[in-house]
């Protein structure tokens, strides 16, 4: 049996993230489960992965520091091997019209949702260089395509995610490296959950399919371009959103 | 390390990362005309470079080397190998 790829979902305690981290085992990947907060979430995570006969260790990581980044990916290449496959999932949304937002509250989501994807990358991308393989998938959002009243800071970060994606593909698209983003529209998940019951009916009266995502269909958008067989896909911006944004 | 040691291994890595053969990577050769290497060629090679002396070169550094023998003197520098 050949050796397994490695890849390091950062967010990965619940919601996307995980079932990322579960899309990827079951494809054959050994998966690092980046967590920040919640190391319960992640254990949990782990052991679904390797219930279903999958390779997963927990990995802490918080995107917004250099230090724990760089921490997190000598872990996985100690346990794992060196990370071949890079998920930036991570994410921070706080809801509020921009006349009253806090510097605060801009900085946050720019730190975790866009600037953590670009330091991650930075220190995942040479050894994919040296290796001649890599594939970096950045989960951005519908919001990086269309404009949403009340979040002006989580919209630009994820704008700039996906920015931050053509220009790395074109970056290193000629030595077998992909960077590619998958824009989630309205899924079930933690950071959905708390929008209020006035938001949640736009949105499903707005999404042709009539109903809200899963983690898992969104999951499934992202291991795609992580497999060899995806190699020309470069620099795409793939939405799984029921056709919100159609 | 003395300098024609550090020439030579410096040298030899710079050759396989450009995929150029050894001879051609003289002290004057000029990585964009001479060696035919982009920006991220250089990238590369600096990476490797790092990686096989243990040293840190910023962005800010890069920037003035441009031959082969600037690149051998930026090393030396700062493993504090002298002539």
């Amino acid at each position: 049996m050949p050796e397994a790829t490695i890849a390091l979902v950062t967010g990965a305690s619940r919601g996307i993230g995980s079932a990322t981290c579960l899309a990827l085992a079951r494809a054959g990947l050994a998966v690092g489960v980046g967590y920040r907060s919640d190391p319960e979430g992640a254990e949990e995570t782990v052991a679904k992965a390797r219930a279903d006969g999958g390779t997963a260790h927990s990995i802490a990581i918080d995107v917004r520091d250099e230090g724990s980044i760089d921490e997190a990916f000598r872990r996985v290449e100690k346990d794992l091997g060196p990370v071949r496959v890079l998920v930036n999932n991570a994410g921070y949304t706080k809801d509020g019209l921009a006349v009253k937002y806090t510097t605060e509250n801009w900085d946050a989501t720019i730190d975790t949702n866009l600037k953590g994807a670009f330091l991650c990358s930075r220190r995942g991308l040479p050894a994919m260089l040296k290796a001649r393989w890599g594939r970096i998938v950045n989960v951005a959002s519908v919001a990086a395509l269309r404009g949403n009243a009340g979040q002006a800071a989580y919209t630009a970060s994820k704008a700039g995610l996906v920015g931050l994606t053509r220009s790395l593909a074109r970056e290193v698209g000629g030595r077998g490296i992909t960077v590619n983003a998958v824009c989630p529209g309205f899924v079930e998940t933690r950071m959905t959950e708390v929008q209020g019951a006035e938001i949640r009916q736009r949105y499903m009266e707005m999404t042709p399919a009539g109903r809200f995502g899963s983690p898992e269909e969104v999951a499934a958008a992202i291991a795609f371009p992580c497999g060899s067989e995806a190699g020309y896909i470069n620099g795409s911006v793939v939405t799984v959103d029921g056709g919100l944004t159609a | 390390m003395d300098m024609p040691e550090l020439q030579d291994k410096v040298r030899k890595i710079l050759a396989e990362n450009l995929s150029v053969p050894e001879d051609q990577v003289k002290p004057e050769a000029r990585f964009q005309e001479d060696l035919d290497a982009d920006s991220l060629d250089l990238v590369e090679a600096v990476l490797a470079l790092e990686e096989e002396f243990g040293v840190t070169i910023p962005e800010e550094e890069m920037e003035g080397v441009k031959t082969v023998g600037q690149a051998v003197q930026l090393v030396a520098t700062k493993l504090g190998v002298s002539a």
